[in-house]
């Protein structure tokens, strides 16, 4: 017998593996479209510097009594837009995407929506509709479906509009099989969570049962937008210098050096080009393949690299954090914590740490963790997740807390590069850089909650202590009066203000 | 012998009402001068409570214990022990009795509630020590309650019976030991011992073989471990009325300590006189007893051979008969009760086994 050899395109890739994106069954393929779609419209509005304003409707379709539930899920945003030469491939095309640069987004992979709109293909054979303007005199409106084996949009129907109100921001509509019975504690969790971390943001959400929930921005600050960078040169590998040697236009390495990296002086350049034995004359073009790898090898060993930079970090700040927690959670003690930005790998990242006590906080025998990474909420395979595992390490009773206390942990990672473990985005993997900064973040929110937890037991003890008295002193009072025949009860007004500490 | 009642009782209601209001009067000063009410009694802990051999029971040391109304921990008992106090002055007033029952209920009326039981006990007992006085004596008395059968003559005190007579004769299944016999005078009686009998079944035989008239007896039931009422009473008998006391158990390590706390009393009533009679004696069932008259018996448990071995490192138990009769269980590993002697019939007890054990001690 001989053995048959194909290539299949990535839509073809991820169409066959889509459990590794998030689309495992029903009742996850309803909630990871949903994240996928919000996700892309808080990017958009993101990037545009607008505060979002996203707009998420889920209506149950009549599917004449077939199998499975058909819903038709709609997202709008007010973001900003797409070109209209690209609405076909962001919304047909596997890994296309506008977000592969050195910037933190909550996009990264160029695959997200595209795979919810390919499961709803495959399960409805029906096409999305995107309408889309990027605030020009035109809007676009298109029907779309992926050829999967060529990993290419199909266009049905475009038209244009005339956009007189300048509208900016995209819609995207789309028919997919789904449990969103099953999915909607997860997926009404998703949407509180993204509002603790997007307290800038209204989300409106239109249930199949016409159910409305909004969360209301409470503030239209927004955290800087982050910069585009260069790759750190701690961070880079074999393909990224070939690609970079193809499309410069520096004719030496010194130059080449200080234009394509991060952190990269005159000084620091010859300094590592003489550690690395590659001439600084040498045209980057003519680098051989072995010099290619040896460069790579001196990159990562050389210690004189200034760390990198966290400019193309946006982190949400310890003031928005602290709104979003206090909007959702109405906590009676918050503290928040930013640490310094960091690196593992070359990659920049920042944690950013708060914790919570009483509010909405449920007593859940068990302190409350939520997960986000740039932004994201992250609800699945909890117990993989390096937060929780740092979270279980710590010896809580030090910092006074019992398990029966309503307390919530937050942490939030950014980076340029989130060390996920799958493509799903569900959980982080233990860097040991991160962990650290994972575990110092969450000490320094915690010794602050010990703080708060010693000075409420303080006072509760105080409250109860000023109870007893002022119950038994007037017995005390009231029966002795009693026994010694008086009539007048003694003044006791005295020693009740004595033990009154706190007035 | 005849005896002219001395009225006791109204004394000692007189003299309960006068501590009750000095303690009211202490507080209430405190309060006035605006420091923190407070009392200091001797303390109950059992590194203060010793055997003394000169009053031949068990009395409470030197140490004392404050409590003050400043120390959070203390507020609550001090409030509890001062309502107590006003509970207490509030019967004496009244001339009325109540149980130990009662005093956990009612304080729930004035928001001084007890957690359980065991606590207003202590409280009262707390009061005891603090006025020096019995409960009895502020007409706080036990549920369990014993009996008297003889010739005695009594007057009451008690409201309403007040110089009212009665010869515990009167009623064949005797009288119970209750608030209103407690505080009763002794008028006159021809009795010359005290017959005290754990078990009411013997109590009843006794008196229908007229034990009384063959020995000139008062009997009194014990119902098991004495109440302290009915160990004031036999007190009483014995100084009073100069009657010796004889006291029948069972032949067991229980009953014989039931006669020890008639005798010699208990290190919960350290704080208390007048509740022993140190001058009575054990006549029996002794482990001596089941061997010379050959009783039917059961063998001792190992819970009845702990017992033994505890009550052989009690101080009380110094006597040569007691270290005797110890020694004896333990050597014979054998109990009897007072039933025991119905395998010589029903009278047998009283015609043979009482007159020989009653000589025996004289
Ligand atoms: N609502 C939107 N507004 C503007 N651009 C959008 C919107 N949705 C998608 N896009 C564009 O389509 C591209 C592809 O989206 P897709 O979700 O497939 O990938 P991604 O967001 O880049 O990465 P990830 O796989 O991590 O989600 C995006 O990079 C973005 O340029
Ligand atoms: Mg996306």
């Amino acid at each position: 017998m001989v053995e048959t050899f194909e290539q299949i395109s990535p839509a073809d890739f991820f169409y066959r593996n889509r459990d590794i994106a998030g689309f495992t069954n029903p009742t996850r393929a309803i909630f990871s479209s949903v994240r996928e779609l919000v996700e892309n419209a808080l990017d958009a509005s993101d990037l545009h510097g607008v505060p979002p304003e996203v707009y998420l409707r889920i209506s149950q379709e009549d599917n004449g009594g077939e199998e499975g539930e058909v819903y038709i899920l709609r997202v709008e945003d007010n973001g900003s837009g797409i070109p209209a030469r690209h609405i076909p491939s962001a919304f047909g095309q596997v890994l296309f995407g506008s977000k592969y640069k050195l910037r933190q987004a909550r996009g990264t992979f160029g695959l997200g929506g595209t795979m919810a709109i390919l499961y709803g293909q495959i399960t409805t054979h029906k096409p999305v509709y995107v309408a889309s303007s990027t605030g020009t005199s035109r809007t676009y409106e298109y029907k779309l479906m992926i050829d999967i084996q060529r990993n290419r949009p199909i266009i049905l129907d475009r038209k244009a509009h005339v956009n007189k109100t300048r509208w900016h921001g995209t819609v995207v509509e789309f028919r997919l099989e789904g449990d969103y019975f099953r999915a909607m504690p997860k997926i009404l969790e998703y949407l509180k969570q993204t509002a603790v971390v997007t307290p800038y943001a209204n989300i409106t959400f239109v249930d199949p049962k016409g159910r409305l929930y909004r969360f209301n921005r409470v503030t239209t600050d927004m955290p800087p937008p982050p910069e585009e960078t260069f790759p750190h040169p701690y961070g880079v590998d074999v393909e990224t210098i070939q690609r970079l040697t193809k499309i410069t236009d520096c004719r030496n390495m010194l130059d080449f050096m200080q234009k394509h990296f991060q952190r990269v002086s005159e000084r620091i350049a010859h300094g590592f080009l003489e550690n690395a034995g590659i001439g600084k004359k040498k045209n980057p073009k003519k680098l051989k393949p072995q010099e290619v790898v040896r460069l790579v090898r001196k990159m990562k060993e050389f210690k004189d690299f200034l760390p990198p930079r966290a400019r193309c970090l946006s982190p949400l700040g310890k003031d928005l954090l602290k709104a979003g927690i206090l909007k959702e959670l109405k906590p009676d003690f918050i503290a928040v914590c930013r640490r310094k930005p960091s690196a593992y790998s070359g990659h920049p990242f920042i944690v950013e740490t708060a914790i919570a006590y009483g509010g909405d906080i449920p007593k859940a025998g068990d302190i409350v963790v939520h997960r986000f990474a740039n932004r994201i909420p992250l609800l699945y395979d909890e117990a993989s997740d390096v937060t929780v595992r740092v979270i279980k390490s710590i010896n809580w009773r030090t910092y006074k807390v019992s398990p029966d206390m309503p307390i919530a942990i937050l942490v939030h990672l950014c980076s340029t590069k989130v060390p996920y473990k799958t493509v799903g985005k569900e959980f982080i993997a233990d860097r040991p850089e991160v962990r650290r900064e994972i575990l110092n973040g969450i000490r320094e929110v915690a010794r602050r909650l010990r703080r708060f937890l010693t000075r409420k037991e303080h006072v509760e003890r105080e409250r109860r202590r000023l109870s007893v008295f002022s119950k038994y002193l007037p017995k005390i009072a009231e029966f002795s009066t009693e026994l010694a025949g008086k009539k007048q009860p003694p003044d006791i007004e005295k020693l009740l203000k004595s033990v009154r500490r706190f007035e | 012998m005849n005896k002219k009642p001395k009225n006791l009782a109204a004394e000692k209601r007189k003299e309960a009402l006068k501590r009750l209001k000095k303690l009211g009067v202490r507080l209430y000063g405190q309060m006035e001068k605006s420091t923190f009410p407070w009392i200091k009694m001797p303390s109950r802990s059992t590194q203060n409570i010793f055997y003394s051999p000169e009053v031949r029971q068990y009395v409470l040391g030197d140490k004392m214990v404050r409590r003050s109304s400043r120390n959070i921990r203390h507020i609550r008992p001090l409030t509890q022990l001062i309502w107590a106090a006003y509970f207490a002055r509030d019967l004496a007033q009244q001339r009325k009795t109540s149980t130990l029952r009662d005093v956990y209920y009612s304080a729930q009326a004035y928001e001084v509630p007890f957690k359980d039981q065991p606590e207003s006990n202590s409280i009262i007992t707390d009061l005891e020590t603090v006025m020096g006085l019995s409960r009895e004596d502020f007409k706080v008395f036990p549920e369990e309650r014993s009996a008297i059968f003889g010739d005695l003559t009594i007057e009451y005190t008690v409201p309403g019976y007040e110089g009212k007579r009665l010869n515990l004769m009167s009623h064949p299944d005797g009288m119970m030991i209750g608030p209103a016999l407690t505080s009763a005078e002794f008028v006159k009686t021809s009795a010359d011992m005290v017959i005290a009998i754990e078990k009411g079944g013997l109590f009843t035989r006794f008196i229908e073989e007229t034990v009384h008239k063959k020995y000139n007896a008062l009997l009194v039931l014990t119902a098991g471990q004495a109440p302290r009422a009915t160990r004031h009473f036999i007190h009483r008998l014995n100084r009073e009325l100069d009657l010796p006391v004889h006291i029948f158990t069972d032949g067991d390590p229980w009953g014989m300590h039931i006669a020890m706390v008639i005798i010699s009393g208990s290190a919960n009533a350290a704080h208390l006189r007048e509740l022993t009679t140190p001058d009575a004696t054990w006549n029996g069932v002794w482990a001596t007893d089941i061997v010379d008259y050959d009783l039917p018996s059961d063998a001792l448990t190992e819970v009845d051979i702990k017992r033994l071995h505890d009550l052989r490192k009690d101080q009380r138990y110094e006597g040569d008969l007691w270290r005797r009769e110890i020694k004896k269980f333990l050597e014979i590993k054998k109990k009897a009760e007072q039933e025991a002697f119905s395998r010589y019939g029903l009278t047998y007890i009283v015609d043979e086994y009482l007159p020989a054990k009653l000589e025996m001690t004289d």
